[in-house]
């Protein structure tokens, strides 16, 4: 059984394709990456599994549910951690549980006790009553990802988790991760632009490149799938590499662009 | 469900409750610009004969009831700001995935909204009394507080639509100058509105303004004078607030975040 199913997924803003005829598949109980540089259409297909945005065409499905017409069953099942942080600055750490948990309409002793486990398992039991503008950056990822589970998800989409934390916090929650992951049996997508990141934590990686899924295996096999390319042992970030070019993405990539990329992609296999 | 639509909205009411009483800078600055209202035009106008409808009536007691309206309109605007900075923080996308009716987060956002001018309004109420106004009784006083609520709960949903529409803060101070200060202005809270040329724009403007109805409805509760029926007042305030919750609700159910 599949936990996400995507079928010709395609997004559209003014014409310009930012996720283009995607379809893949997420197991049950996995951990997912999706890699791809800047502007690749990570963040789109996120916004769109996670009921934000309707998609142009294509259909998807979180948890056997539809993302046209089962919203609301699908955000019953789903936690999420945002690239850019979404707590409110002016609550505690306790209130802004306690603010997901009511909404959620968790009851009162289920809401009292998880919101307690979770403080614990991220570690912030003793800050629980600070303000929220007054914790550091990792702090307030942690607090996310706590603020994620709290209502029991099916499904956690983790959308650039780590991006500027420090090693410390990074390994924290990486580990943090791959607990959730087995203890509570929670199916993870997550996207990165950290190679070691994905490397570390997935079981599989779609690496998206101009709205399109151009390699998508485990990590293993894409680098045996280049090795014969490269001398030494290819690191995942050679996959990436390999698949998506070298040059710099600006964030909008015009259709020209684009395709002489395609033309460059397919030149090198 | 339906307690849970409540729950829903007692906590986002909770959330702006706590965010309000945090914030004290911002119960301040709300408070002073009407207070300078009431001090300087109050002082100013003191001796100015009032025109027929409000004849042998004191400027003061008539400007009073216009400044709380003034209030009113001027703090229910901060309720579609909050939203915005919600959007700028991205705490609006947290509301937004949750399994909860986009009404429901309306509801509970106008709920705070009144809330809120509830307590600026009573506020600049209570400091007028220093300054000389009477107030008949408690029952006109309970009277008032309802007015101030069926005011509020327009303008509030009017706010929340307007910022539906927009894209950030930066756009907000326009709303101010070219909708609040004139919606104020024209409202009959600094003079009667009869003083308005027959058939002139700006009177036309001011029996739009829903605002001239609660101000109106005000008046005839705290200082018994109006320039309309009391039932024409709470008509119009009722089809207002109906309607810009409908509305609100509507433009925020279509934003994207």
């Amino acid at each position: 059984m599949w936990a996400i199913e995507t079928k010709n997924l395609t997004k559209e803003f003014n014409g310009l394709k930012a996720v283009d005829n995607i379809s893949f598949k997420v197991k049950k109980g996995e951990i997912f990456g999706l890699l791809g540089p800047n502007g690749a259409g990570k963040t789109t297909i996120i916004k769109i599994l996670t009921t934000l945005l309707s998609p142009t065409q294509g259909e998807a499905k979180v948890w056997e549910y539809n993302i046209s017409d089962q919203r609301n069953e699908i955000r019953n099942s789903i936690g999420i951690v945002f690239q850019e942080p979404a707590l409110d600055n002016r609550l505690t750490g306790f209130e802004n549980l306690d603010f997901h948990a009511r909404l959620y309409s968790l009851d009162k002793k289920t809401r009292q006790k998880r919101i307690k486990e979770l403080l614990n398992l991220v570690g912030l039991k003793d800050q629980a009553n600070d303000l929220v503008i007054n914790y550091s950056g990792g702090m307030k990822r942690r607090l996310e990802i706590a603020r994620g589970l709290m209502h029991f998800p099916k499904v956690l989409f983790l959308d650039e988790p780590t991006l500027g934390l420090d090693p410390q916090t990074r390994r924290r929650i990486w580990d943090y991760i791959l607990e959730l992951n087995k203890k509570e049996k929670i199916t993870i997508i997550l996207t990165t632009h950290y190679m070691e990141e994905a490397d570390y934590l997935c079981q599989r990686v779609g690496i998206i490149d101009f709205g399109e899924i151009v390699a998508l295996d485990t990590s293993q096999n894409l680098k045996n799938e280049i090795k014969s390319v490269d001398i030494r042992e290819p690191s995942l970030e050679d996959v990436f590499l390999h698949f998506t070019g070298k040059t710099i993405r600006e964030r909008e990539v015009g259709r020209s662009e684009k395709n002489r990329m395609i033309a460059k992609r397919f030149k090198r296999r | 469900m339906k307690s849970n639509n409540l729950q829903v909205i007692y906590v986002i009411w909770l959330r702006e409750m706590k965010r309000f009483l945090r914030a004290k800078s911002r119960l301040i600055s709300n408070l002073t610009l009407p207070f300078f209202f009431l001090f300087a035009m109050g002082s100013g106008f003191r001796t100015w004969n009032m025109p027929e409808t409000f004849q042998g009536i004191d400027y003061f007691n008539f400007l009073t009831p216009g400044i709380i309206g003034m209030t009113i309109l001027f703090s229910s605007m901060f309720t579609g700001l909050s939203t915005l900075w919600d959007k700028e923080f991205g705490f609006l996308k947290e509301i937004m995935v949750a399994p909860v009716r986009r009404p429901v987060i309306i509801l509970g956002r106008i709920a705070g909204g009144v809330t809120t001018n509830l307590i600026q309004g009573t506020m600049i109420l209570i400091i007028s009394l220093f300054m000389g106004f009477k107030i008949t009784s408690l029952f006109s006083f309970l009277l008032a507080v309802f007015f101030m609520i069926l005011t509020s709960i327009g303008f509030n949903g009017l706010s929340v639509a307007i910022a539906s529409k927009m894209k950030d803060v930066q756009g907000f101070p326009l709303v101010m100058h070219f909708f609040t200060f004139p919606c104020f202005l024209l409202s009959g809270a600094l003079f009667p509105i009869n003083n308005l040329p027959n058939w002139d724009w700006a009177r036309f403007l001011s029996l739009i303004n829903p605002l001239t109805y609660g101000v109106d409805g005000l008046r005839a509760v705290l200082i018994n004078s109006s320039q309309f029926p009391l039932f024409l007042d709470l008509g119009v305030l009722l089809i207002f607030g109906l309607v810009m919750i409908i509305l609100g609700s509507y433009l925020f159910s279509k934003t994207e975040v």
